[in-house]
């Protein structure tokens, strides 16, 4: 307390001085981290000409942007960009504004990056492109962006997911039902109308007998999917555009042999999670889209702002290394490119 | 404790027993400098000073300003949760109250109510809730690190479930801006103002008034403190309404800085709010503490992420960071206040021989 009379100064002058040692042990640490850093910053605001990019992802550690990054860095050496990733561990709205910050002030010539909350973000994003800085969104769209790389449009999936299963149904087609996420999920349910609307257009023998929802819980998606099987007794073929319900519906399978080789599964799948089952033959092939070709192509849209090849304009084009030339499409938008396949000889060599 | 003893009766009747405070061993000087708080406050100017001449691009106006804004929540938040503390109660419902006001605040705004009717909407939504965590820990008689973990839980999921996956976000720009605008010609956001005055207001209210004193002797035991006229009940839930209105209102400040209501707005704020204040020297048991020691604590923290963040050190490491300084700084004291309780009762054992 305030009033204390005895031992006062002691004490104090013993938290004084640990907490001085405290600070300047932390000091030395930064002193010390820092020597490095300076070295390639400061190359990197003084050379003037010299290109540099900061990937910001949602977060560290997820596996689906440690490989986006890999790309991005690949695409970054091959250009010669100075490259650095750097992000939250945490997916607050407010977590990856530090981190744009942070590249305004080192003079970082771009930014990309996947938006936990694509308003949160926009004031800062605002502030680098009023210093020149330019701005490239990948994997989610903000609007304050010069450039937004897409990894898949609606139309693209469900193109992808059709022609897969089309492909297998073959001329007689069949009976098939749809297997979603959460019965709420924007994204999943303009999949699902747009599967349904071409599957109508273009496949007039094959039915979709039915959507079930797996509402993301692996035991739901499992029991839907036996749902599925047991009560459509012609299904020929389940299409589940989400992780979960595609990887539930592959375990409900390979738990149940008199399905197999009936029923036909695919998806939108994580090839992490599904390599058991494509390399067990329980699943032929399912798509998503690479996400190392995302952070390569958004490597590529960076470089191609700074020099100016392209503005964000609708029709300016650009090459994107192994991944051939890009047209800039409307609203600033670079899509990937179609639906990326997945089965037994490449589902191996994905981490993600 | 000791301390308690070693002047039983100064703690109820001020009038008479002033006097006794006031008997110093030491000189001014040395009281106002060996002190926690003094020692954080020179740990930050150190820091500022050697980051200056260390950190490229450290020394311009931009980082204080973003500095400040990236920790305003957390800092408007420890100041009444620093008086809590003290009390030995805690509130770890601040980071969901500032989630549950911003979704309030966004609903009511999105229905069309004009958006300062939406904001006194959402801080006395916050207020609500701290109605609820002071009733439910002074008249059902609850712990309040039990009630306010459960607030904690409960109160983001309605901000989550009133939002959903969508969010609120076409606030008028003009108010957007001006949240993050510089105040006058001075390298510091307009929310620094607020910190300040409400720093002043909180301080003075914990170290200059009777309502004040009251705080402390609740820390040191709220038994002495109910007989010497204390009313203790009456003062932990104001503090938990004053905690929770304040919460509320960093809430709509939230909102309008990112220009985004959304449930899950300020997740894990609390636990920043408590390292900041341990950090500053306010003892987690209560009793000890002061508002200058809990705030310069949030600033440290606040100057050393933006250090280590220039300097391009990975956020893992700014926790650890973080979190050995803080660990380090409690060490510290705890051994320090054992080593001086240790001398103080053999010189009190002297005074007693003696006598």
């Amino acid at each position: 307390m305030r009033f204390t009379t005895s031992g006062f100064s002691r004490k104090k002058l013993a938290v004084a001085t640990a907490t001085l040692a405290a600070t300047a042990l932390l000091l030395t640490g930064c002193a010390g981290g820092s020597g490095t850093a300076p070295s390639t910053d400061g190359a990197a605001a003084g050379g003037g000409g010299d290109t540099s990019v900061t990937f910001i992802p949602k977060s560290l550690g997820n596996k689906y942007f440690e490989a986006s990054d890999k790309g991005a860095a690949e695409a970054a050496d091959e250009l010669g960009m100075t490259f650095k990733e750097e992000g939250p561990t945490a997916t607050g709205s407010a977590d990856q504004v530090p981190f744009i910050q942070t590249a305004i002030q080192t003079g970082q010539k771009s930014i990309a990056i996947a938006a936990n909350d694509p308003t949160a973000v926009c004031n800062d994003l605002e502030q680098a492109r009023s210093q020149g800085v330019k701005v490239v969104a990948y994997d989610t769209d903000t609007d304050c962006r010069d450039v937004f790389v897409n990894q898949a449009t609606v139309d693209g999936i469900a193109e992808g997911l059709v022609k897969l299963t089309a492909d297998h149904l073959g001329e007689e087609g069949g009976t098939i039902a749809i297997l979603s996420g959460g019965a709420n999920a924007a994204n999943l349910n303009a999949w699902v109308d747009a599967i349904q609307a071409l599957i109508k257009k273009d496949h007039p023998n094959i039915t979709v007998a039915k959507v079930a929802y797996g509402d993301d819980v692996d035991e739901k998606a499992y029991q839907e999917a036996q749902g599925l099987m047991q009560s459509i007794p012609d299904l020929k073929a389940i299409i589940a555009p989400d992780t979960v319900s595609v990887k539930e519906a592959a375990h409900y399978l390979a738990d149940t042999p008199e399905y197999q080789g009936k029923v036909w599964v695919t998806g939108l799948g994580l090839p992490s999670e599904m390599a058991e089952y494509v390399e067990s033959g329980i699943v032929e092939e399912f798509g998503l889209w690479n996400p190392e070709d995302l952070g390569y192509l958004a490597s590529y849209a960076a470089d191609a702002l700074i020099a100016g090849t392209i503005t964000g304009e609708e029709g300016d084009t650009f090459e994107a290394g192994k991944l051939g030339e890009y047209t800039v499409g409307e609203g600033g938008e670079i899509v990937l490119g179609p639906m990326f396949v997945f089965n037994k000889e490449n589902v191996g060599d994905f981490s993600f | 404790m000791s301390q308690a003893t070693l002047t039983p009766s100064s703690a109820p009747v001020p009038a008479p027993a002033e006097r006794q405070y006031q008997r110093h061993d030491k000189p001014l000087w040395r009281r106002t400098l060996l002190r926690t708080e003094s020692a954080i406050i020179l740990a930050i100017v150190l820091l500022l000073v050697i980051a200056t001449f260390t950190v490229p691009f450290f020394a311009q106006p931009y980082t204080y300003q973003t500095m400040i804004l990236n920790s305003a929540p957390v800092l408007l938040m420890l100041l009444p949760v620093t008086l809590i503390i003290i009390t030995g109660d805690i509130d770890l419902s601040v980071g969901s109250v500032l989630g549950f006001s911003s979704a309030i605040f966004g609903l009511a705004f999105q229905a069309g109510i004009p958006i300062g009717v939406a904001a006194v909407l959402g801080v006395l939504a916050g207020g609500l809730v701290g109605v609820l965590n002071g009733v439910l820990v002074t008249i059902v008689g609850l712990p309040s690190l039990a009630v306010t973990i459960g607030t904690l839980a409960l109160f983001r999921g309605i901000a989550v479930g009133l939002l959903g996956t969508t969010s609120v976000t076409d606030f008028p720009t003009d108010i957007t801006r001006a949240m993050t605008a510089p105040l006058g010609g001075l390298p510091v956001p307009v929310v620094t103002l607020a910190i300040v005055v409400l720093a002043l207001l909180f301080g003075a209210l914990l170290h200059f008034t009777p309502f004040g004193r009251g705080v402390f002797a609740i820390g040191q035991s709220p038994e002495n403190a109910a007989f010497s006229g204390v009313r203790v009940n009456r003062t932990r839930l104001i503090l938990f309404v004053m905690s929770s209105l304040v919460a509320g209102a960093t809430g709509v400040y939230f909102t309008l800085q990112y220009s985004n209501a959304i449930g899950t707005n300020g997740f894990g704020f609390e636990l920043q709010v408590v390292t900041a204040i341990v950090l500053g020297g306010v003892s987690i048991w209560g009793g000890r503490g002061t508002i200058l020691g809990a705030l310069a604590g949030g600033v440290l923290i606040a100057a050393l992420n933006k250090t280590l963040q220039l300097a391009g050190i990975g956020s893992d490491t700014i926790s650890i960071v973080t979190g050995a300084a803080l660990i380090f700084s409690v060490v510290v004291a705890s051994v320090a206040g054992f080593i001086s309780r240790r001398r103080r009762s053999k010189a009190t054992a002297v005074v007693a021989v003696g006598t």
